[in-house]
């Protein structure tokens, strides 16, 4: 018995030193996730754009290039599909429940409209429960999603573009137990209804991603001081 | 030879049987008396048209994403159901028309039935009580709506809107498709829940 007291004397006093050697840990930073779920793939195409464009392309695309932005911004980014599959919209529900994500994305495009559409969630908000229904699983997280739409709003207008901002029934967002927001962007139209940006305008993409990252990168800072 | 009440009953039957022939020939003969008659009669009694009243349509516009209050005088029929799908083709023939501010195509047609229910509990029982409209679409009009949220979820909250504002007692709204239940409109808007017609309603050019 005294050998096993005296390592754990020796043990402790080690603990004791190497606490007093070391500085203190850093306080380990908050965990930023945001999934993107680019919208439509594989047999669901999804709408037909303009320039034979089909919307699970554009949608892909878009989610490929704000991937590599956010990442380029050291945030964590979850897609739901990475390639021309097709993915179920409670499986995409679930890879975004699954990693209990700050922010997600319904990426979406149409050619009907102006600018880019924001919408949030129609159910009525509700207290968080232990075990929620799942297709009104976004009723909980409906204020912040509302939120994030605000964020996501002053970012677009803030570069320069026509922003929408509604309420809708969308099945995959709906199951969603995160802010969710579905963002689509639709070709920029001047007030004389001309458009001036088509959605397979490079710059344009660019535009959008670009917004969208700065929105996320406020929308971090805002979930750091909550 | 042939016995004696056999005769008879063949006298009277032959007897009975040119006597239905006669008949036959007159009933004919008066049938198509009619017939000439009716095709030569000219309208003595105007038809029967409904007043015209005013209708509030909920209007969509693609360019700003709102719903916007126009008031239109139509002769409505006064079933609330007949008069709840005339409604809503004056709505869906606005977005048919070339240059519509939300097209749509397809127009009044694609309306195939509305139905009006009364809302399940105690509020069945009463007259006045809230109800549930189910519309029912044309799968060529699902087929042929465009694509995207903000599009779909226009023409589902203008519909809401509109059938709320003319039957105040609609307050939950279903959707069909040939008479089956459907996922999406075109691809984004659930169409398997039941939508609160008020919440449809905006403030005037507000988006919804």
């Amino acid at each position: 018995m005294r050998w096993t007291k005296w390592a754990l004397a020796t043990c402790v006093a080690a603990s004791h030193l190497a606490a007093a050697q070391s500085p203190a840990p850093a306080a380990p930073q908050a965990r930023f996730v945001v999934v993107l779920d680019a919208g439509h793939g594989g047999d669901d195409t999804g709408g037909h754009l303009a320039n034979n464009q089909l919307e699970k392309t554009f949608t892909l695309a878009l989610s490929v290039r704000l991937r590599s932005l956010l990442a380029a911004r050291g945030i964590q980014v979850v897609t739901t599909r990475e390639s021309d599959a097709n993915i179920d919209l409670n499986h995409r529900a679930e890879i975004a429940n699954r990693f209990h994500a700050q922010a997600c994305l319904s990426l979406h495009a149409s050619q009907s409209g102006s600018g880019v559409h924001l919408f949030v969630s129609s159910l009525a908000p509700a207290q968080p429960m232990r075990f929620a229904a799942w297709k009104t699983a976004q009723a909980a997280w409906v204020t912040r999603s509302l939120a994030l739409a605000g964020v996501l709003n002053s970012a677009l207008l803030h570069a320069g573009m026509n922003v929408t901002l509604g309420r809708t029934a969308l099945p995959a967002v709906d199951s969603m137990t995160c802010p969710a927001v579905a963002v689509e962007i639709a070709p920029e139209q001047g007030s004389d209804k001309k458009g001036t940006a088509q959605l397979d305008d490079q710059g344009y993409q660019a535009r959008v991603a670009e917004a969208l990252a700065a929105a996320l990168l406020e929308w971090r800072a805002e979930e750091g001081q909550r | 030879m042939i016995p004696r009440h056999q005769s008879i009953l063949f006298i009277v039957l032959l007897v009975a049987s040119l006597a239905m022939g006669v008949m036959l020939w007159q009933l004919r003969e008066r049938a198509h008396r009619q017939l000439v008659a009716g095709n030569n009669s000219a309208p003595t009694q105007a038809p029967q048209v409904a007043p015209a009243v005013d209708a509030t349509l909920l209007v969509a516009n693609d360019a700003d994403g709102s719903l916007l209050t126009q008031v239109h005088s139509l002769p409505l029929p006064q079933d609330p159901g007949a008069r709840a799908r005339a409604v809503l083709g004056k709505l869906l023939d606005i977005y048919a028309a070339p240059d519509a501010a939300h097209p749509v195509p397809g127009g009044a047609n694609s309306v195939a039935q509305v139905f009006l229910l009364p809302l399940s509990g105690e509020a069945a029982a009463d007259p006045a009580g809230p109800q549930l409209a189910v519309v029912n679409l044309t799968r060529s009009f699902a087929a042929t709506h465009p694509s995207g949220i903000e599009t779909e979820t226009l023409t589902v909250l203008s519909i809401c809107g509109t059938l709320h504002a003319n039957l105040p007692r609609v307050t939950q709204v279903r959707f069909l498709v040939d008479g089956q239940p459907r996922a999406t409109l075109a691809g984004h808007a659930d169409l398997t829940r039941a939508f609160l017609a008020a919440e449809a309603v905006p403030t005037e050019g507000t988006h919804p």
